[in-house]
């Protein structure tokens, strides 16, 4: 059928990255757990998490202007972008007019939005990824699996082989300890060389014009402080109105991520090297991006933009933990990639991802901005339908049994007929239903009783 | 007490698939003292239509079924999921109409779940209800669990039957990959999640599964059946209505 069924069956079939994507979720989840737990009243947290995006969402176009001003009276310049491509050009037109010829790159899942790994390769700008897990799968050649942990797909088996197989140096032992510092060893001079460091941005602060990215290896900073020019890229959502605000989001990202209180490095930048600083960037540059956001709130997306890339949805989601990441075939995975990607992509290329959804709404219960990720998916099937992009059988099918179901006494007949014939097929339970393969592949069907309820009941049964 | 006039709403898939638990919830709610009366229009609250993104033959099916409805001092339901339809998305969909959006408003306010409805409203209890020692392991499906927050209820009224422990469930309010029409559309992701599902039902050594929604029900027992495990599925209604020495689901009748 589609490219998603393919890479959700090749992933299924993937023992290996059964195994990988449930020992990180697994622990994610349990630790997420303890930390709401530990926090009091978590919920009027969410709420308030939820009206600052909210507020700022709504007077987007103030907050940008404020944070643009004060960037640029810190020394900043700011760059805005309308689309990937755009962006794109903007960080490689930079680069070029420093001479750079290698960047620092650390994690940023707008950098994967907009398609900067490729960009950079095509403008022949050597890239030197600063995060472990991101230098993990540029290694691999793959994309990432998961917005937190990159290369969550990946067992330290695997990992542990890869770097033996590319590593100058490689390590000895199959300790983590002893394979980081196999990779700090390959990373620390070409990180050091770099000439320009490209960096995301997890907040932008309006009212001082700073960024604030976390990591958990710091390398974010090793990435900006050496070179002389630093890039940030964020998308325009990504705005708080203040430090007060930051610090509270700051709270509800890492305890959604990763159960932790604070994420290990949370860095502010503001502008570039003053006179009397001793390190930082002479040129610090950031390039706020669009890229479809102005129109998912004109398209009753607005609420997918509270979204601070935390990562809990896809953790607890059933789809995502068996499929893993990749298999959704965008940029981002879980459900909130199953909103965005759409967006990105074109529903056409990816009306499955909202379908492959059981809607059980543990995503929504989870997440830390409280976005209504069932109501958007169901949005996303509503215009599918409206497009004409379900499957003829399954609109025929629907057609048919709505026909019926406007109908009460037809359908009566109609799922008596249905039910006879079931019976046909046995007592007990069914094993081969036609069809309905998609359901006895893989489980019996209980064969229904003699009659329908509504026709016992007529007869007069009551119990 | 008084009595109220209420109507039961069957569901498609108890209508069709397994009478009995429309029947086990007639039982229950006359012995809580409603008078019980199941309206003959009924078909399908329309989620399928819903979650399939045609809204119109869901706001079709919808508008039907609140005036259906409309006449009874209080509906119940024994599915979180349509009980969840009718009570969070009918006003939902109908938010475009002021006219209708009252209609179903007034509806949602007196829809309810089985296990709310016997618990919450009436609060009944399932007297002399006996099984020989038996361990039942309990899935919250998860409409009901959180469109409708039934948590509590099941598990109060299922204390109140003797002879029934019930057993901790690994993983008890992970969805069992049912979810309507997605294990059709999807049925390997769906084999996937309902696999570990069968396992920790195996796991937790319960003779016994139970749930509040037919078609999680139909998926579980189906997966453990085909896995060759004897464990026997009841909906809850069905065990609190001392039925739960008749056929479990998938069992000849
Ligand atoms: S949608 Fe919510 S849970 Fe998912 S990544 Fe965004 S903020 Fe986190």
């Amino acid at each position: 059928m589609s490219g998603f069924t393919d890479r959700a069956d090749a992933a299924l079939a993937d023992r290996i990255l059964k195994i990988a994507v449930e020992r990180t979720a697994g622990t994610a989840e349990a630790k997420r757990a303890i930390a709401v737990d530990a926090f009091p009243d978590f919920d009027r947290a969410r709420d308030r998490a939820a009206a600052i995006k909210d507020h700022v969402i709504a007077h987007l176009g103030y907050y940008l202007e404020q944070f643009e001003a004060n960037a640029v009276a810190a020394g900043a310049r700011v760059h805005w972008a309308r689309t990937a491509d755009e962006a794109c050009r903007i960080v490689i037109d930079l680069c070029k007019a420093a001479g750079a010829r290698s960047v620092a790159r650390s994690k940023s899942m707008l950098g994967e939005e907009i398609g900067l790994p490729h960009a950079l390769a095509e403008a022949g700008i050597t890239r030197v990824e600063t995060d472990l897990a991101e230098h993990i799968i540029q290694l691999a050649d793959e994309r990432p699996s998961h917005i937190i942990w990159p290369a969550m797909h990946k067992t330290r088996e695997q990992v542990s082989a890869l770097f033996k197989a590319r590593h100058r140096t490689p390590h000895e032992e199959e300790t983590i300890a002893a394979m980081a510092e196999s990779a700090r060893r390959e990373l620390r001079t070409q990180m050091l060389g770099a000439d320009v460091g490209i960096s995301g941005a997890n907040f932008l602060i309006a009212d001082t014009g700073a960024i604030c990215t976390v990591t958990n290896e710091g390398n974010a900073e090793l990435s900006l402080v050496p070179p002389r020019m630093q890039i940030v890229t964020a998308g325009i959502e990504k705005i708080v109105p203040s430090m007060a605000h930051a610090t509270h989001m700051l709270r509800m990202l890492a305890r959604s991520a990763t159960g932790a209180a604070l994420t290990q490095y949370t860095t502010f930048y503001t502008g570039p090297r003053r006179p009397g600083d001793r390190d930082g960037p002479e040129e610090m540059h950031i390039v706020l991006v669009d890229n479809g956001r102005t129109t998912m709130r004109e398209e009753g997306l607005a609420e997918m933009l509270r979204c601070i890339r935390c990562g809990a949805c896809m953790n607890h989601c059933v789809v995502f933990r068996q499929i893993g990441g990749h298999a959704y075939g965008g940029t981002y995975p879980g459900p909130m990639g199953a909103v965005l990607t759409p967006v990105l992509d074109g529903l056409a290329k990816s009306r499955d991802l909202p379908n492959a959804c059981t809607l059980n709404g543990k995503c929504q219960e989870v997440c830390p901005v409280r976005i209504p990720l069932p109501t958007l998916l169901r949005g996303w099937r509503e215009k599918s339908w409206r497009e004409g992009l379900e499957p003829k059988t399954m609109r025929a099918g629907l057609g048919v049994w709505a026909w019926f179901a406007r109908r009460p006494a037809l359908y009566r007949m109609a799922s008596g007929m249905a039910l006879r014939s079931m019976r046909v097929l046995g007592r007990g339970w069914i094993s081969k239903l036609p069809l309905a393969d998609g359901w006895t592949a893989h489980r019996d069907m209980p064969a229904p009783e003699a009659q329908s309820f509504m026709a016992q009941y007529k007869k007069g049964r009551r119990r | 007490m008084s009595r109220p006039r209420v109507a039961l709403f069957v569901t498609c898939l108890v209508d069709a698939m397994r009478p009995r638990i429309g029947f086990a919830a007639l039982a229950t709610l006359e012995a809580a003292g409603c008078e019980v009366v199941v309206p003959e229009a009924q078909t399908c609250c329309g989620q399928p239509a819903l979650n399939s993104g045609d809204r119109a033959t869901a706001e079709d099916l919808a508008r039907r079924t609140i005036a259906m409805l409309e006449p009874f001092e209080a509906v119940v339901i024994p599915s979180g999921s349509c009980a969840g339809t009718i009570r969070s998305h009918y006003p939902e969909i109908l938010e475009h109409d002021p006219e209708w959006l009252a209609r179903a408003q007034a509806v949602s306010a007196k829809t309810y779940e089985i296990m709310a409805y016997l618990d919450e409203v009436r609060g009944w209890r399932p007297d002399d209800v006996t099984l020989p020692a038996t361990k039942a392991a309990y899935h919250d499906s998860c409409s009901g669990l959180r469109e409708l927050g039934i948590k509590a209820q099941p598990r109060r009224l299922l204390k109140a039957v003797e002879g029934l422990d019930l057993v901790p469930l690994k993983g008890e309010e992970t969805c069992c990959g049912f979810g309507g029409t997605f294990c059709v559309k999807y049925p390997a992701i769906s084999n996937a999640i309902v696999e570990e599902k069968a396992a920790a039902i195996e796991e937790s050594g319960a003779d016994l599964l139970l749930a509040g929604d037919l078609g999680c029900l139909m998926n579980m027992a189906g997966k453990l059946h085909r896995r060759g495990t004897p464990v026997r599925a009841f909906h809850t209604i069905e065990l609190l209505a001392g039925m739960g020495d008749g056929a479990a689901i998938g069992e000849p009748a």
